[in-house]
């Protein structure tokens, strides 16, 4: 390390009710591997965006190499060498790779060039990528290296990567590794956001932990133990979710060759999924996201309906059943995205208690709506899930993403299911309600229900599952039992490095 | 019934007067839609260029100043919607409406006093060796300058949306607006100008109507071209030749529905025309399975946020 | 700089407030117009606002806001529901023109019989020829996945063929001594959609709108269906995770309007208009438009709204004839109302603020 490439000096951002960056000052060296740690609703977004000239502060400064340093915008920020990999892709789907590539560059060289240019980078540094293909056909770690190219090519003094390794498997975040080091080496510095905290113990020279848009720690990760940086990050000990250990009973949910076509024009068929849950146990379906997640949650749900015998409810074939016959016979559903899917935003809690409410909690009558009976059932939601919120007359977009993601589960949870099936249960949750909804989970299934979880947090897997499978292109991996895996396997579950190489540096 | 009457040069050149005011609002709406913004107010702003175009020419004897006016008359009208959309993020098939119903009335207050008076004509333009060759000269080289216009037109845009940093950066705003900004785009500042363009290019349209093809002045004269416009861009998939070869084809049905009237065939005349539209829906249905071309973001509104 | 903020959920009091606010702003650029055209805004305004309820003639325009009314209100009902759910019928105009001829038609096939029974078969004709029309984009939507508002607008074109090709063929009136147009029903008791209490402009065609109100408020209120159709105009894909059938909707929303338009079309035709005839549509299903927005999708709102309208409606007549004001200024005075309406809307979901210049 030579010296201080960019200082941060007080900077503070404050959105109406909520300060997102308060007083935040750091320097990152040249060459330095930076990490910024911090949980959901910390800080870490508003702030990279400052960087990368998104978002201007209210106040504070910042200094590259000694200069002033104001980007107004993110071609500024470019063009002063600083660029960024995005936590959700600033990809265009129906483009091609190039011409992606192209959008994210100053001074683009000629769509011929370029594509040469971008085929010698991608073997340079291991990211093998053909820059003619259409972007939405990509898997989700073809299209990090597409983003993670865009900033090679323009020769970066800063990196910022937000959550990158979300999208990979263990063995991709390996080589990803490599390549940063290799990077490093070189003198690019990078600064690196995650919550993970091994990943930053394995690849960060410093680390400066945020909490509620404040600075609360600095660290060497190396000889800090993960548990001290959680407890910065997090600011109190942490509710480890306890598991009451109900007995395995017989199978509630059978899955036989389970084959459906992707509604989504970028999306990925299920291919012959067969798989039993019994009561009483957590199956825990890890992957790489976009290799199936959403579709076997539309599968499950009845939004994808399918022939009869594919899906089989405690010896009842429900696979051409719509999601309100599957709810009356027990089998009950969580989609990932809260907002537009899971929940209506702009409709009241009330309302949205209905939503999935209406037959197993008799919130109708002959097709009468029953309000009385539909707002005491988000009361209880409220009360029994610590949903924060005014009151059940409030639009469900007007709750953190933590709070609404404790309703929509509750909602289900208290429908007392017989399946439940969740997908990224906890994703952009704060560790708090993290803990909370995998607590109701644990429960749910220590009183004899099957859950299925899926998720890409492979953390959160081994906590909670008591079978572990993986979805890779549409495919589930075999099923095995979640106690004694290794990260290794887990990994090759989920399709191994997928074609990536170390880089040749 | 006397079909010898229909003379096929005739046919053809009238063929291509009727398809120019669709290509002209189809392209310009292409390009809205191109940048993801959904413009119902086609019809509306046609009908304004029509009336600003024809009384301009009417009052300075100069159809070129009305040609103007007309692109000047359709852009300020897609103005309002852009302000609507784009900055009071109202919705667009509402607001789109809106600018038709608004369009309409706005024309025929304008148009008061217009009505009955003939324009001064359009000085066509023969294009010298080209308009000599037998058929094809009469047909596509003895045009006014407005079709050649708007052919260039359509060539330009196919060019600029495939191989230039404009085009791509117009792409990429239709197809994800979250992903533009995310990269510093100014994706508001895009889609007016698209729209504004779009504007422009159904004015132009609208004006051809009054001032070329009919050419006088009545209320409601577009009688829905505008929307056979829209319909044309679903047509061709989002493809500017596709809308070259929809515009010609519904222009032929039209001229040729018009010439079966004259010459007497033996169907309603009612029924003659009405095709257009029957055909514009069958045509609909065919290409409604493909929307390959469509752009994602097409019609979402976009709000930069926190 | 100004910056809109959204709100975390939408503002109950500027959901009241943005029509009139609309109204308001409406008013002040229209008199501005009314100016520029050389009239007295003040007085142009007032013919438009006040003559038709208060004027000494106003025993004659009263009735009149009914008349013009019921067909706004019940159409926009219809058009209500589906635009609530994101299906965008917009070929009212058509599916209103259907009613009147196959309701007309229906009651001509029985001249000169009179019966009881005549009239209620041609009410259920009238929305048989309206939802027949509009199960036309509905099923090519359901079954082809094709635009709705594209088909739904090209069918108008269609009708209004289909009208002319009746008032000068089959529907003609055969002691007309050649003129176009069919007989007129006024003059045949078993299909004459009467003045229920003379004087009043009540016709059948007002309790229907009426009724429609009533079931529109219910339904939405209090009815899954209602609920499902408000959800999926919210959020389509939780409207599918609800269980919802997005064809099913498709097919109820659009045949429900196209019903309500046939019937409006059928009141009109057997009553104020008395016969098919060429010129038969005035563009109520485009009006109604503008009605169900500015009544922000509501039933009650609508109920307000149509008699606004209809009361621009019948002011304008009088300014023209009175002030030589031009009916298209009028058009453009309704033209504009949705415009502001659609804008200043903006305030329910966000805040206006006055900020200092920033990196968007």
């Amino acid at each position: 390390m030579t010296g201080t490439l960019l200082t941060l000096n007080g900077l503070t951002k404050a959105y109406p009710g909520v300060v997102a960056n308060n007083n935040v000052s750091f320097e990152i060296g040249e060459g330095e591997v930076h990490a910024l740690l911090g949980e959901n609703g910390a800080g870490k977004s508003t702030l990279v965006k400052m960087i990368y000239g998104l978002v201007k502060p209210d106040s504070g400064q910042m200094t590259m190499r000694g200069q002033d340093y104001a980007p107004v915008k993110p071609s500024a920020a470019r063009q002063a060498g600083v660029a960024m990999v995005f936590q959700h892709f600033s990809l265009f789907d129906a483009l091609n790779v190039a011409e992606n590539i192209a959008l994210g560059m100053e001074n683009p060289p000629k769509m011929g060039d370029l594509a040469s240019r971008i085929k010698e980078v991608s073997e340079t540094y291991g990211l093998p990528l053909d820059p003619y293909r259409t972007v939405g056909d990509l898997s989700a770690g073809e299209r990090q290296r597409v983003e993670i190219i865009r900033c090679l090519l323009q020769d970066p003094k800063l990196l910022i990567m937000d959550e990158p390794t979300s999208v990979l498997t263990p063995q991709e975040v390996d080589i990803l590794f490599e390549t940063l080091r290799k990077l490093s080496a070189e003198g690019t510095a990078i600064l690196y956001i995650s919550h993970k905290l091994e990943e930053i113990r394995a690849l960060c020279d410093n680390a400066t932990i945020l909490r509620l848009g404040e600075v609360v720690g600095d660290c060497v990760p190396r000889d800090t133990t993960a548990r001290d940086m959680a407890e910065m990050m997090v600011g109190s000990k942490l509710h480890v979710p306890e598991r009451a250990g109900g007995d395995i009973g017989p199978v509630l949910l059978e899955l036989n060759d389970l084959t459906v076509a992707s509604p989504a024009e970028f999306g990925t068929a299920l291919k012959g999924i067969s798989m039993q849950v019994r009561s009483g146990e957590i199956l825990g379906i890890g992957g790489v996201a976009g290799n199936g997640q959403d579709e076997l949650l539309g599968a499950l749900s009845g939004e994808l309906p399918t022939s009869p015998g594919t899906i089989v409810l405690e010896g009842q074939e429900v696979g051409n059943l719509g999601p309100v016959a599957r709810r009356k016979l027990g089998l009950l559903t969580a989609p990932e995205e809260r907002l537009g899917h899971a929940a209506a935003p702009d409709m009241s809690l009330i309302e949205n208690a209905v939503l999935t409410g209406s037959v197993r909690e008799g919130l109708e009558n002959k097709g009468f709506l029953k309000w009385g009976k539909a707002r005491s059932f988000a009361e209880t939601i409220i009360e029994k899930f610590d949903v924060r919120t005014p009151g059940p007359g409030n639009a469900a977009r007007s709750l953190s993403g933590g709070n609404l993601q404790k309703f929509v589960i509750g909602r289900e949870v208290l429908q007392r299911p017989d399946v439940l099936v969740v997908n990224q249960p906890t994703w952009g949750v704060d560790a708090a309600a993290a803990a909370d909804i995998r607590q109701s989970l644990l429960d749910l299934a220590a009183a004899g229900a099957a859950v299925i979880c899926i998720s890409q947090d492979l953390d959160e897997l081994m906590e909670i599952s008591d079978h572990f499978a993986a979805l890779n292109e549409g495919r589930l991996s075999d099923i095995r039992p979640a106690k004694g895996l290794t990260v290794d396997e887990i990994g090759l579950m989920m399709g191994g490095a997928h074609g990536m190489e170390v880089a040749h540096v | 019934m006397d079909f010898s009457s229909i003379n096929p040069v005739l046919l053809l050149a009238s063929l291509i007067v009727a398809a120019t005011p669709l290509l002209l609002a189809a392209i310009g709406e292409l390009v809205v839609e191109k940048a993801g913004v959904l413009n119902l107010g086609v019809e509306g702003m046609m009908i304004t260029g029509a009336i600003c175009g024809f009384a301009i020419s009417v009052n300075t004897g100069s159809p070129v100043l009305g040609l103007v006016a007309a692109a000047l008359g359709g852009a300020a009208l897609s103005l309002l919607f852009a302000l609507l959309t784009q900055y009071a993020l109202a919705n667009q098939v509402a607001s789109g409406l809106a600018l038709t119903l608004f369009g309409l009335g706005l024309s025929a207050l304008i148009g008061q006093g217009y009505q009955g008076i003939k324009p001064p004509s359009f000085p066509r333009f023969d294009i010298p060796l080209l308009s000599d060759i037998p058929f094809i000269g009469p047909v596509l080289f003895t045009q006014d300058f407005i079709v050649y216009l708007a052919f260039f037109l359509t060539l330009g845009v196919w060019a600029m949306l495939k191989y230039s940093r404009a085009g791509l950066i117009l792409r990429a705003v239709g197809e994800s607006h979250d992903a533009a900004h995310a990269l510093g785009y100014k994706v508001v500042r895009i889609r007016v100008i698209a729209i504004l363009f779009g504007g422009a290019c159904a004015g132009m349209g609208g004006a051809y109507i009054s001032l070329i093809r009919v050419p006088q002045w009545t209320e409601g004269m577009t009688a829905g071209i505008g929307w056979i416009a829209l319909a044309l861009v679903v047509f061709a998939s989002w493809k500017p030749w596709r809308v070259l070869l929809g515009a010609c084809l519904f222009g032929g049905i039209n001229v040729l529905q018009l010439n079966l009237q004259a010459a007497g065939v033996a169907i309603p005349v009612e029924f003659l025309a009405m095709s257009p539209y029957v055909i514009t829906i069958i045509v609909l249905v065919i290409m409604s399975a493909d929307r390959s071309g469509a752009p994602a973001s097409l019609g979402k509104v976009f709000h930069a946020g926190n | 700089m100004i910056k809109l903020e959204k709100r975390p959920q939408p503002s109950q009091a500027w959901t009241y407030l943005t029509p009139l606010l609309a109204v308001v702003l409406t008013m002040v650029v229209g008199g501005a117009l009314f100016a520029w055209l050389g009239k007295d805004p003040l007085v142009a305004i007032k013919t438009i606002f006040w003559e038709p309820l208060f004027s000494e003639f106003a025993f004659y325009y009263r009735p009149q806001l009914l008349v013009k009314g019921a067909p706004l209100v019940l159409i926009a009902i219809g058009l209500s529901l589906g635009f609530r759910a994101g299906i965008w019928n917009i070929g009212a105009e058509g599916q209103y023109i259907m009613g009147a001829i196959v309701g007309a038609g229906v009651g001509l096939a029985f001249y000169p019989m009179e019966a009881f029974y005549i009239f209620p078969l041609m009410v259920i004709a009238g929305a048989f020829g309206g939802w027949i029309w509009a199960m036309i984009p509905a099923f090519l939507k359901v079954r082809f996945g094709t635009n709705e508002i594209l088909v739904s607008l090209m069918l108008v074109y269609v009708a209004e063929q289909l009208l002319a090709s009746m008032s000068l063929g089959l529907l003609r009136n055969p002691e007309g001594m050649g003129f176009p147009g069919s007989r007129n029903l006024r003059d045949y008791a078993s299909a004459h959609n009467a003045e229920l209490i003379t004087g009043t402009g009540m016709h059948w065609g007002v309790v229907a709108a009426l009724i429609a109100v009533i079931f529109a408020y219910v339904l939405l209120n209090r009815h899954m269906l209602g609920f499902h159709i408000r959800l999926t105009g919210e959020a389509p894909r939780a409207a599918k995770f609800a269980g919802v059938n997005p064809s099913r909707l498709i097919l109820i929303c659009l045949g429900t309007s196209g019903a309500l338009a046939g019937v409006a079309g059928l009141f009109e035709v057997s009553g104020p208009a008395g016969q098919v005839s060429i010129d038969f549509n005035v563009g109520y299903g485009f009006t109604a438009i503008i009605v169900a927005f500015l009544g922000r999708l509501h039933p009650v709102g609508i109920l307000l709204a149509g008699a606004l309208m209809a009361l621009t409606y019948i002011g304008g007549e009088i300014a023209q004839s009175k002030l030589g004001l031009p009916a298209a200024a009028i058009q453009l005075f309704q033209g504009m109302l949705l415009f502001f309406l659609l804008t200043v809307d903006v305030l329910t979901n966000f805040r206006i603020r006055l900020a200092k210049r920033e990196v968007a």
